[in-house]
């Protein structure tokens, strides 16, 4: 049975496990990421915050290219990523996404979706990567769900088999789209505490999220994005209790009093 | 209302009971008291849809008697005991089928490998058509334009008088190649509509746990627009069966030219005619049915 810290842990080495430098991206004339440079070390673990329509999404999409940039460069564990390259699916194996709206397949049971990118990428065999999926199910409380239909389940439940079936492609690094906003309230603690595990566990993270008391937890950094431009990168105490610029400071007092 | 009384789920007196705006405890603690009635028997509706029955009866009932009696002004003269022979004979102990039996074969054999063939070229050309490809893009065009433009039956002469002879092929594969190409543009047009019509999501989820495009559509994305392909592809079944009818200009020996020649025999002209139309009319229902049946299946897997 594979420990999960064992697997996820990697040691802390000096050379980022992603560094995107004069990241820049347009839809069609709207410049909706500039000039973005952002290196994340190993273990490092990134909150990610800013308005809505700052560009937070299109930024992580672009590590695993669900977005094409057009200017700038991006390497995730020292090779470069680029629109149309070749073998764009090793890459993406190595970096577990999850979304806001889960995406889990509805046609397959909960087991299958955990065990289908092992199975049909690295050739492994039904009952290893059955085996695998297991342990994931249980690592974020779900096992005694492996035989359900993801429609069948809560959204927090959901939530949670979509960090499984990224976990069980052993990536390098997990990133997290805004993971708790299309929850009900009171299934978003069970998807923070499997975040908040997995972060004790050494994973390296990107997570865009507003939720303060995690990022508070578990963060080096805030990353605050505003119009496509990074504003501000600070520690979270700081960044929380301290904001340096006028829209952070904002953004702040928009997202306390609501 | 009295009606909707009638209709209430639980008696009258815990309503009133309760002020405006709290839900009714007796009704929270009881289930029993919760379920639904059973639909009253309704005389006026039953009644309305009787008569509309009757009517479509008397419709149809009207009709077949001004065929008949058109065929009696003509002294038309049936002969529907000569039939049974079409289909098979006995000779001496010995089975044998009949032209009207061998005609179906060879129909089901045009609509059932053009049809196969059909959505094979509609997957092909959906791909290509939703593919980055400029020379997938404009050879997938070209052929949609060029199909849907032209006549059904010049296309046939085509494959017949042009390409039968390059190609070295019989008139049967020169019919199923023209139904084939004639059908898929359209399954092609299903296909895509299908793909398109499963959410976004689904797409990133797939590219995003490092499945090939290939895996990804074959695991994640066809799977799930099969709901949205299956009831028009039926229709577009059912039309090539019906379509495949016209190859009898280029004489294959199928169920519509079978009838012709059966005809220039026989002069039962009337009796024919209504029997063909009768077996495509059975086979197209078989399959509307059977696919049905599918769906329903399909369905209930999903939940
Ligand atoms: N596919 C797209 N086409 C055009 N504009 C887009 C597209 N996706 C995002 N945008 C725009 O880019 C900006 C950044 O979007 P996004 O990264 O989703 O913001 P965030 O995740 O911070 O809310 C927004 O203004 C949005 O309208
Ligand atoms: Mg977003």
């Amino acid at each position: 049975m594979p420990d999960v810290n064992s697997d996820l842990m990697t040691p802390i080495s000096t050379t980022p496990l992603v560094e995107i430098s004069g990241l820049c991206k347009w839809y069609g004339k709207f410049s909706a990421l500039f000039d973005i440079n952002l290196n994340v070390s190993r273990g490092e673990k990134v909150v990610v915050c800013g308005p809505s329509g700052s560009g937070k999404s299109t930024m992580i999409r672009c590590i695993n290219q669900l977005e094409e940039h057009q200017a700038g460069r991006i390497l995730v564990d020292g090779k470069e990523v680029k629109p149309g390259m070749k073998n764009i699916e090793d890459v993406r194996r190595d970096i577990g996404m999850v979304f806001q709206s889960f995406n889990l397949f509805p046609h397959m049971t909960v087991v299958d979706n955990l065990t289908i990118g092992p199975i049909r990428n690295k050739g492994i065999s039904k009952s290893d990567a059955t085996e695998t999926a297991m342990h994931f199910l249980e690592r974020v409380h779900i096992s005694e769900q492996a035989t359900k239909y993801p429609p069948q389940l809560s959204g927090g439940q959901q939530q949670r088999v979509a960090i499984a079936r990224a976990l069980c492609l052993k990536p390098k690094i997990m990133l997290f789209d805004e993971p708790t906003s299309a929850l009900d309230p009171e299934t978003i603690a069970g998807v923070l505490d499997v975040m908040i595990e997995l972060a004790d566990g050494g994973m390296t993270m990107i997570c865009v999220t507003h939720e303060m008391g995690f990022a508070r937890k578990v963060a080096d950094r805030v990353v605050f994005m505003d119009h496509g431009e990074i504003v501000e990168i600070a520690d979270p105490k700081s960044f929380f209790n301290n904001p340096q610029t006028d829209r952070s400071q904002l953004f702040l007092s928009q997202l306390l009093g609501h | 209302m009295e009606i909707a009384s009638d209709y209430m789920p639980w008696p009258r007196e815990s309503m009133s009971e309760e002020s405006s705006n709290t839900v009714s405890k007796s009704s929270l603690r009881d289930p029993d008291r919760r379920q639904r009635p059973h639909d009253k028997f309704d005389p006026v509706r039953s009644i309305k849809t009787v008569g509309q029955i009757g009517w479509a009866i008397l419709t149809l009932a009207v009709a077949g008697w001004l065929i008949w009696r058109g065929a009696m002004a003509m002294e038309y003269n049936w002969q529907w005991y000569r039939v049974e022979p079409f289909f098979y004979r006995v000779v001496d102990g010995e089975f044998i089928w009949g032209p009207l039996y061998k005609g179906l074969i060879v129909t089901l054999q045009l609509a059932s490998i053009s049809g196969v063939l059909a959505i094979i070229i509609g997957f092909i050309t959906a791909f290509a058509r939703l593919s980055q490809s400029r020379a997938g893009g404009l050879i997938a065009t070209v052929y949609l334009e060029a199909i849907r433009n032209t006549p059904l039956i010049v296309q046939l002469f085509l494959f017949y008088f042009v390409l039968a002879p390059i190609l070295g092929i019989d008139r049967f594969w020169a019919g199923i190649l023209c139904l084939a190409f004639f059908e898929g543009s359209f399954a092609s047009e299903i296909i895509r509509g299908g793909i398109q019509g499963v959410d976004h999501g689904q797409f990133e989820a797939g590219d995003a746990i490092g499945l090939t495009p290939w895996n990804k559509y074959f695991y994640i994305i066809i799977p799930q627009s099969m709901p949205l392909i299956l009831p028009p592809l039926t229709g577009l079944l059912i039309s090539l069966i019906k379509h495949s009818a016209i190859v009898s200009v280029i004489a294959v020996a199928e169920l519509t030219t079978t009838g012709l020649n059966l005809i220039s025999d026989t002069f039962m002209a009337f009796e024919i005619w209504f029997i063909i139309a009768g077996i495509y009319l059975a086979l197209t229902i078989t399959l509307s049915v059977c696919v049905g049946q599918l769906e329903k299946k399909m369905s209930i897997q999903k939940r």
